[in-house]
């Protein structure tokens, strides 16, 4: 058994929330440069040359790409052939939100759902375990701001709704969206699966390198199709209109009951925030 | 165009939806928590915080300040989830809101009625806008964290008309509020 203390966990989960929110994914980046290119709206282009020298001032400066710095999404992979040793693995998780976001100046905004009272240190995460073989920890923190979690949607479709009713409900929770979630916005789409099941894989979704499709030929086909009608809808950067909408749709997938088609649709905004490392 | 604030009348007219301007002057920072507070203050009748007679209101609750920075990184917030308050803001005087996204139909009939303005910032856009914010203050509601009511200097903050007060919107029709 390899050991790893808490500590290290800690540790590491604090830089990748401090990371996550100054320095913007280099697909990121080299997406909303093309669309700049490809944009034909003077305003919209004007929104992207923005939104690019933002992150550039985020990195240099080291200041948050965006003020909501959303709430800790943790997605952690652990190698059974680890053994956590002097602590608490998701207490170690909780600590390292709490660190990250009090020594990188990052904004605190959990708060009780009902008395609304701010919890104060940003905890706590929202960690997603799991068990996997090996003997490495694989952390990815995705902070997730509400602009664009608010948008989002789960619905339950007939099996015979098909492709057609998946179609329908991306546009429409996108449409209904609108220029909320701080467009060119990415999607996240689950399918099958059961409830909680559908809406993880959408979030998952978002994590996917933009430009990646899916292995399965006939889901990326989907996941082009869908990127094209999005960016029909004259959304656009902003919701000022334009045809960068969306940079990118991905689709995840799980085998589902005979009785539905349960799809999920997370929207993240246009930075979309996740890094990833390793102990 | 340069436009000094508070907003005076005159200028409010000549904002056309879709420019793009720079904002020079002091502006006053609330969202859902702030809003809410003060509405409440006004049914119990105390004071509010602040005169907002002509005032200009920024939906935004800024990162904490990072050392040897006047402000951390600070942008817009959704403006829909503030329609319920906006009647009650226009009749306290306030003549400009800064904001994300578009706004309810009857916000934009009451801005119209007001002879007010709904501004856009570019939501995300928050290290960059940081820049333009010479002075902060947190006035009131201190309790309320990021939500606390804050005092902004702000010196040639860009931000687009979105919504005039002769009923132009930056939005393409199609895409409106949607209820």
């Amino acid at each position: 058994m390899r050991q790893v203390s808490a500590s290290e966990i800690t540790r590491k989960v604090s830089e990748l929330c401090m990371d996550a929110n100054y320095n913007l994914n280099d697909d990121i980046v080299s997406a909303l440069q093309k669309a700049m290119i490809q944009e034909e709206d003077n305003r919209a282009q004007e929104v992207l040359g923005l939104l690019l020298q933002n992150a550039d001032v985020a990195r240099r400066e080291h200041m948050a790409i965006c003020q909501d710095t959303g709430m800790a999404v943790v997605f952690m992979e652990l190698g059974q052939e680890v053994h956590v040793v002097d602590g608490d693995l998701e207490a170690a998780v909780h600590e390292g939100v709490r660190q990250g976001y009090q020594q990188g100046y990052l904004r605190k905004s959990t708060t009780h759902p009902i008395t609304r009272e701010n919890i104060g240190d940003n905890t706590p995460a929202i960690l997603h375990l799991r068990m996997v073989s090996g003997d490495q920890i694989k952390i990815t923190v995705a902070p997730k701001g509400f602009g664009s979690e608010n948008m989002g949607g789960l619905f339950f479709l007939k099996p015979g709704d098909g492709v057609k009713g998946i179609y329908d409900v991306v546009l429409e929770t996108v449409l209904k969206a609108g220029g909320n979630p701080c467009p060119p916005i990415i999607i996240g789409v689950g399918i099958g699966g059961t409830m909680e099941h559908c809406t993880f894989l959408a979030k998952k979704a978002l994590l996917r390198h933009i430009g990646s499709y899916h292995p399965e030929p006939s889901i990326a086909s989907m996941e082009k199709e869908l990127l094209n009608l999005v960016n029909q809808t004259n959304i656009g950067p902003q919701g000022f209109g334009g045809k960068t909408t969306a940079l990118f749709v991905a689709i995840e997938t799980s085998p589902t009951h005979i009785a539905g088609l349960p799809v999920a649709v997370n929207i993240g905004c246009h930075a979309t925030r996740h890094k990833t490392d390793y102990l | 165009m340069e436009i000094d604030l508070p907003l005076v009348d005159k200028q409010i007219e000549l904002l056309k939806a879709g420019d793009l301007v720079h904002l020079n002057g002091w502006i006053y920072t609330a969202r859902d928590a702030a809003h809410k507070r003060m509405m409440e203050d006004q049914l119990l009748g105390n004071i509010l915080p602040f005169d907002l007679q002509r005032q200009t209101i920024y939906y935004a609750g800024p990162a904490p300040t990072p050392p040897g920075k006047v402000i951390g990184s600070i942008g817009p917030t959704t403006s829909s989830r503030m329609d319920p308050f906006t009647s009650f803001m226009l009749h306290q005087g306030v003549k400009g809101f800064i904001g994300k996204g578009p706004r309810s139909k009857e916000i934009r009939r009451a801005l119209q009625q007001h002879g007010a303005v709904y501004f856009a910032a570019i939501g995300g856009a928050a290290a960059l806008q940081a820049r333009s914010i010479l002075k902060i203050e947190t006035i009131a509601y201190e309790d309320l964290g990021a939500e606390a009511i804050r005092r902004l200097y702000v010196s040639g903050m860009a931000v687009y008309v979105a919504n005039d007060c002769h009923g132009g919107s930056i939005f393409p029709e199609e895409n409106e509020y949607k209820e």
